[in-house]
């Protein structure tokens, strides 16, 4: 079994080389130095310090949504909500951050974001109740929220955080003593790594060590079986929403305090589905979702260096992820080599 | 040698899952014979059928019609070359009639629109050709389960079919539409067609089969023509063993009731009666035997017995050792020791891509002992799933095997294991050996018994009768939702008895009902 028991692990690989070539050859048709623009996409963001800072800076946020979505897709729940909750919380951080004046040096981020996080977990649990009581699709009613979010956050960015004195259309600045510190000289690098870090080891203990998370994976494996056994899975199905969501929410608080001095996302970011691409890497470990955002991290920093430094615009790296969503999502895709690989084990074996 | 209608060679299927359903199977059909598969269950026979049929293609192997080799990519490329196919569960549209069914995706048109009248008519012309009486213009939903077949079979037929492939045909029927079926298809028999007959029912095969296939462990043991083998030694061939479904069990002095059903009724949405009037007890070691033709209310019986009415009407009362359980949530009847095997062990039973150790913990993975402050205890997890694997003789390759993996009958044994290891009060267990072969049947068997001799009590229902009138000590019938007969020596009742009381022709009179019938 030894080849068999790889197979999903060999294909990711072969997905993510297969969407690297197909970036490769778009690049030599569009750029005039192609070897050169390649050169710059794979190897620029681990040039220099501050670049591979720039990857891991781009990570964290990765992570948190990736982790998120991970343990809905855990629950076999297909919400994409991590998205609007990751907007909304950093709104809710941003107002903390803003108006708590009177907070000393490390209470006022912890505040800020737990705040952020507490209503993540409550916006993402509406779609849960809606799930588990009354089987409304919650991929839908998730997708709504978002846009619904979205309208409400840019509604108070509007008309109670925006700074007029500033030219764009951003909030106040953020207090001083809100902010994450930076942990690594050169990089803005913030301490949101050690928490996102912390939280993915929670995870992963909590997914494969607890009795919640059995409870949990039997009813993403089979629903009807986890009710048939006693669990009661409408409340699995409600707290997953609560944890995904609070985690979500953390990410944006997180992200918000740790690289921004005011809110300013007029659009949504797009980490929510992001993390649904990082999950879908991960194969809903959370262990894996480490490695899986550092990968998306640095091909997306290599495309904005590619950008900067060659004449290929940054938008190619949507194609890379593109491919990579088809296949990893196409069931059928290397099943032939993995009948072939079985059939030649069972022939082995006879 | 007579030339083959249909040959397979070297035929090997290895699913995607890693299962090894068949090495180099041969299998050679000879026109106008009706041909038996016969296996214990994951020995292959219906995966060789679903490649025949084309619903699977070999990994491996060739397939010849008349010599010429073919590929069969679908169920159509089959059908075109003559091959039809009646399912062990139909598929047909419950809420179409006959005629609207037999000519589904080849309908008959008048300009634009469906022509019913032509329907009826090919159908009616088609059911005197091969002297299937059916009604053509009767709904699916109304018919028996025999006739249900019945319109399979005339299905594939005016698809033009020569070879019929039947899937378990007699597991949903009762021996009086068996030996009714076995008639039709003698007479296809004469009419030219020829018939592969899939089955585990060693009776039937040697009443009308011509020659038999034998599959074990997904290889061919050989064909034979049945003349020149018995049963045993079939049976031998099938299991590498002889085997006798004969249980020696001592009589067991009644204990005290564990479950009581007074008077239950239960309707569905609608109003229509699906349990009526329903009373019985089980006592403390004793097996109590449910039988009766699937749909006749043993699904709503258990439901009632296992926290699964909902958006039903009931009225009446169960009790599990003197608490009601009718509103009862699942969890608080299990912790009142009520186990159940279910009839599905795909759908409910398990979890598919759970290892076995997650299979097996799902009913006791909250206890004290396999938990460690707010942790599960890896250690006493892992050491009990293989001492359960051990016990129950699960074959796999380790506790970690995800449980999908295995075969029916070792997936049931898990399900069995994790169901009987709780030393439970009552087990309520649906068709406990459905689609087992033969050896892990009589090891489920002695663990039922084994149960019993510790004090457990059983409501057995199943539709193997041979199995209920061996297991029970107390057997009863169901018809349309009622209880039309109650034996008290089950072993000395006939097969053919039974029958008559399954199909309602027959019913027994001054039957217990309400409170007297707790002490029966």
């Amino acid at each position: 079994m030894f080849k068999v028991k790889y197979f999903e692990a060999i294909r990711t690989t072969a997905v993510i080389l297969i969407a690297l070539v197909i970036a490769f050859i778009i690049i030599s048709l569009v750029s005039d130095h192609p070897v050169k623009t390649i050169g710059i996409f794979l190897w620029e963001p681990l040039s220099t310090k501050g670049h591979i800072g720039n990857v891991i800076e781009m990570s964290i946020p990765l992570m948190f949504t990736g982790l998120a979505v991970s343990l809905l897709f855990r629950a076999n729940m297909f919400n994409l909500g991590a998205e609007g909750i990751f907007y909304f919380s950093g709104v809710v951080t941003s107002v903390l951050a803003i108006h708590l004046t009177t907070l000393n040096g490390w209470v006022h981020p912890v505040v800020a974001i737990l705040a952020g996080s507490i209503v993540g977990a409550l916006l993402s649990a509406i779609p849960g109740i809606l799930k588990a009581k009354w089987n409304a699709n919650e991929l839908v009613t998730s997708l709504m929220f978002n846009n619904i979010l979205f309208g409400v956050g840019l509604y108070l960015l509007n008309y109670h955080l925006r700074d007029a004195k500033a030219f764009a259309n951003v909030s106040f600045k953020f207090e001083e003593t809100a902010r994450l510190a930076k942990i690594f000289p050169g990089t803005r690098i913030h301490t949101g790594l050690i928490i996102v870090l912390l939280l993915i080891v929670l995870a992963h203990l909590f997914l494969y060590k607890t009795k919640w998370g059995y409870e949990l994976r039997m009813t993403g494996i089979n629903r009807e079986f986890a009710r048939y056994s006693g669990m009661k899975t409408a409340k699995v199905i409600i707290l997953v929403h609560l944890i995904a969501g609070f985690i979500a929410g953390m990410g944006g608080s997180v992200e918000v305090l740790g690289m921004y001095n005011r809110f300013q996302w007029t659009s949504l970011p797009g980490y929510g589905l992001d993390g649904a691409l990082v999950a879908m890497l991960a194969k809903n470990n959370p262990l894996s979702v480490i490695v899986s955002a550092l990968f998306l991290a640095y091909i997306r920093i290599g495309a904005d260096m590619m950008a900067r430094l060659s004449d290929v615009p940054s938008e190619m790296i949507s194609i890379i992820q593109a491919v990579i969503i088809l296949l990893i999502s196409a069931e059928q895709f290397l099943k032939f080599w993995k009948n072939r690989m079985l059939l030649k084990e069972a022939k082995a074996s006879a | 040698m007579q030339s083959a209608l249909l040959e397979m060679r070297g035929i090997t299927k290895v699913y995607p899952n890693g299962v090894v359903a068949n090495q180099d199977v041969q299998f050679s059909l000879r026109e106008g014979e009706i041909h038996a598969i016969a296996g214990e269950n994951g020995a292959g026979k219906s995966t060789l059928m679903k490649i025949m049929f084309g619903m699977e293609e070999p990994s491996d192997g060739q397939i010849l019609i008349r010599g010429e080799q073919v590929k069969l990519q679908s169920p159509q490329d089959a059908i075109d070359r003559g091959i039809g196919m009646v399912h062990q569960h139909f598929m047909l549209v419950p809420s179409f009639t006959v005629a609207e069914n037999m000519v589904l995706g080849m309908e008959p048109r008048k300009g634009t629109s469906f022509n019913y009248a032509e329907a009826v008519r090919l159908t009616e012309e088609t059911a005197r050709k091969y002297n299937l009486a059916v009604n053509a213009r009767a709904k699916v939903e109304d018919l028996t389960v025999g006739m249900k077949q019945k319109v399979e079979i005339l299905k594939a037929l005016l698809r033009g079919a020569k070879i019929l492939i039947l899937d378990e045909p007699t597991a949903v029927l009762t021996p009086q539409e068996t030996e009714e079926l076995f008639h039709e298809l003698q007479q296809l028999k004469t009419q030219g067609h020829t018939i592969v007959f899939i089955s585990h029912k060693l009776k039937e095969v040697k009443a009308i089969c011509d020659r038999i296939t034998i599959l074990r462990g997904g290889r061919s043991e050989g064909v034979f023509d049945m003349s020149d083998v018995s049963e045993q030694e079939i049976s031998r061939l099938m299991v590498g063993r002889d085997v006798v479904l004969k249980y020696d069990k001592e009589r067991l002095s009644a204990g005290e009731a564990v479950l009581s059903v007074d008077r239950l009724n239960v309707q569905d949405s609608l109003g229509k009666a699906l349990l009526s009037d329903i009373s019985f007890a089980v006592q403390a070691g004793q097996i109590v035997g449910i039988a009766g033709v699937e749909g006749n209310g043993q699904t709503e019986l258990i439901h009632a017995l296992t926290g699964g009415l909902s958006g039903v009407l009931s009225s009446g009362a169960v009790q599990v050792a003197g608490r009601d359980i009718l509103a009862a949530d699942i969890l608080a009847i299990r912790g009142l020791g009520v186990s159940y095997i279910p009839e599905d062990r795909m759908r409910q039973g398990s979890a598919g891509d759970a290892s076995i150790a997650d299979n097996l913990i799902s009913i006791r993975y909250r206890s004290k002992e396999l938990n460690q402050g707010p942790l599960l205890n890896g250690k006493k997890i892992a050491k009990l799933a293989a001492a359960l694997v051990e016990e129950f003789k699960v074959r796999c390759s380790g506790p970690r095997q995800p449980i999908g993996m295995l075969s029916g009958g070792n997936m049931q044994k898990v399900v069995v294991a994790r169901e009987c290891s709780t030393g439970p009060q009552l087990l309520i267990a649906e068709q406990p050996t459905r689609g087992v072969d033969i050896g892990a049947a009589q090891f489920i068997h002695q663990k039922l018994l084994e149960l019993r001799g510790n004090g457990c009590a059983t409501v057995l229902v199943s539709a193997d009768l041979n199995e209920i009138l061996e297991l029970s000590d107390r057997l009863l019938v169901m018809y349309e939702g009622q209880i039309v007969a109650c034996f008290e020596e089950p072993s000395k009742v006939s097969e053919e008895e039974l029958g008559l009381y399954m199909l309602g022709i027959k019913r027994q009179d001054n039957l217990p009902t309400g409170r007297a019938a707790e002490h029966v």
